[in-house]
């Protein structure tokens, strides 16, 4: 069942149409940016409302639909979005990764691996990789249309030269395709490398930015280095406290009013399944309320 | 006063089945998927139809060949899509061929180097998919290589798309049709014979 009084998904066809179109246009060309008419959404920009109205062109009745924000599925904003899908399009939807045919995320790649059945659909606030080095769209398009993209490696390589590494450690710019370099959103460094050659379709949309982009499966996706430096992802060189998992971005949290913290899974679906499966931290058991918000 | 053929029988549900199937298609190059299309006047293949009502409305032009230039034809994309029939291939977002070698692969739009995008989707009918001539495929989307078998390519094809290739990022992506199946083969592949 799906909302009365609304179209499905909300937006009308007209709408979804041009998304569509610029969807499969973005598909074609990996890492480019697309154009688009972007629209109202009942939700505040910043609130994911590009995300969104990628979810709402692509979405049907027979998706199962995951919304992750900083890894967790519980935030308000993760919540408010799976609601509004679930009302106007009637879907079901689900914490676990490995049941979603559509994940909505902000902020985070999921740990799970993901496969050729599923689409991941990121939300981005700034889609333009250049946009901090160059504050004219004229000249980032053109550096695009040339492939002109010694800027950018200037400006990783000045990092280099005052911090003697690139300290950049979200928003890593990568290399889609051996062609166009492309934000991947503010996801943390430690997710980049599950981008490259992905079985999933990965599709990413900027409602204030008016843009929408993609990554189709199997394309390489670098992230942007150099010979004598290369890319490090970085990741607290801790364990979850809760699951033990070594290998999981982790979030460090304050537990109590004593200023104890902890370092747990981002991942809050990757932690809760490896706990139910036996893995235990070493503070297995800690009453985390709230962990992760 | 003759009947109009009807489109898709319920609009937001069956446009977007088939955008996913195209979605995939475009995603996955070379994949052999199929449509639910509602028939469509002949000669416009069901599948073609359905790329019609799924993506053409009064933002997109289009351009027909010979063989489609039907008044039924015409009628039933205007009725269902709003579209608007151009004559100048070069103006049109979506090019549809029913007779493959009409398609004027050297007029659509590749659109420029700053808006690739703002180029031609060409939809060619072709007798069979899954028969015929071996295309061999290597790009984004593909694992390692695909082959893909295409009955009725038009003579010329696999030189046209070496040269769109060439072009990249800008270029023509195509949709090959047969009945009410469809494969994509967006600019991004490289397609070689065998
Ligand atoms: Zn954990």
């Amino acid at each position: 069942m799906s909302l009365p009084g609304y179209n499905f998904a909300y937006l009308d066809e007209q709408t979804k149409r041009m998304i569509r179109r610029a969807l499969l246009k973005a598909v074609a060309i990996p890492g480019y940016q697309v154009p688009f008419a972007s629209r109202e959404m009942p939700l505040a920009y910043g609130w994911g409302t590009g995300g969104m109205q990628v979810t709402a062109a692509v979405i049907g009745p027979h998706d199962v639909l995951k919304v992750i924000d900083q890894g967790a599925d519980d935030t308000t904003n993760a919540v408010s979005i799976r609601r509004f899908f679930a009302l106007t399009a009637g879907v079901r939807t689900t914490e676990r990764t490995a049941e979603a045919t559509i994940i909505q995320t902000r902020h985070r790649i999921p740990e799970t691996p993901l496969t050729a059945a599923q689409i991941l659909v990121y939300q981005v606030p700034q889609p333009e990789p250049l946009r901090k080095l160059e504050p004219r769209e004229t000249e980032t398009r053109r550096m695009h249309a040339l492939a002109d993209y010694g800027l950018m490696h200037v400006k990783l390589y000045e990092d280099i030269a005052r911090h003697g590494r690139i300290t950049l450690s979200y928003d890593y710019p990568v290399l889609v395709n051996g062609r166009h370099v492309m934000a991947p959103s503010p996801i943390p460094s430690f997710d980049n490398p599950k981008m490259h050659r992905s079985p999933a379709l990965q599709l990413f949309g900027a409602g204030r930015e008016k843009r929408i982009y993609a990554v189709p499966p199997y394309t390489s996706v670098e992230s942007l280095a150099f010979e004598d430096h290369p890319f490090h992802p970085w990741k607290a060189n801790e364990a979850c406290g809760l699951c033990g998992a070594t290998d999981s971005y982790l979030d460090e949290v304050v537990v109590d009013d004593r200023g104890g913290r902890l370092f747990v899974c981002s991942d809050t679906d990757h932690c809760t399944t490896r706990r139910a499966a036996g893995h235990r931290g070493a503070a297995a058991g800690h009453a985390l309320a709230g962990a992760g918000e | 006063m003759t009947t109009l053929a009807p489109g898709f029988a319920d609009p937001p549900l069956a446009a977007q089945a088939a955008f996913r199937r195209l979605l995939d298609a475009m995603a996955r190059p070379g994949t052999v998927l199929s449509l639910e299309a509602p028939p469509a006047p002949p000669p416009l293949a069901p599948a073609a139809g359905a790329i019609a009502l799924t993506l053409c409305d009064a933002d997109t032009a289009i351009w027909l060949d010979p063989a489609l230039r039907t008044p039924e034809v015409i009628a039933w994309l205007r009725f269902h899509t709003g579209c608007r029939v151009v004559q100048a291939a070069e103006e049109a977002a979506f090019a549809f061929a029913a007779q493959a070698t009409a398609m004027p692969l050297d007029r659509l739009s590749t659109g420029s180097d700053e808006f690739p995008d703002r180029s031609a989707t060409a939809v060619f009918q072709v007798a069979r998919l899954g028969a015929g001539t071996p295309l061999r495929l290597t790009g984004p989307g593909i694992e390692t290589t695909t082959t893909l078998r295409v009955e009725g390519l038009p003579p010329g094809f696999i030189e046209w798309r070496r040269r769109n290739h060439t072009a990249y990022p800008r270029g023509v992506d195509v949709v090959l049709v047969a009945a009410t199946s469809i494969a994509a083969l967006p600019r991004s592949t490289a397609v070689t014979v065998g």
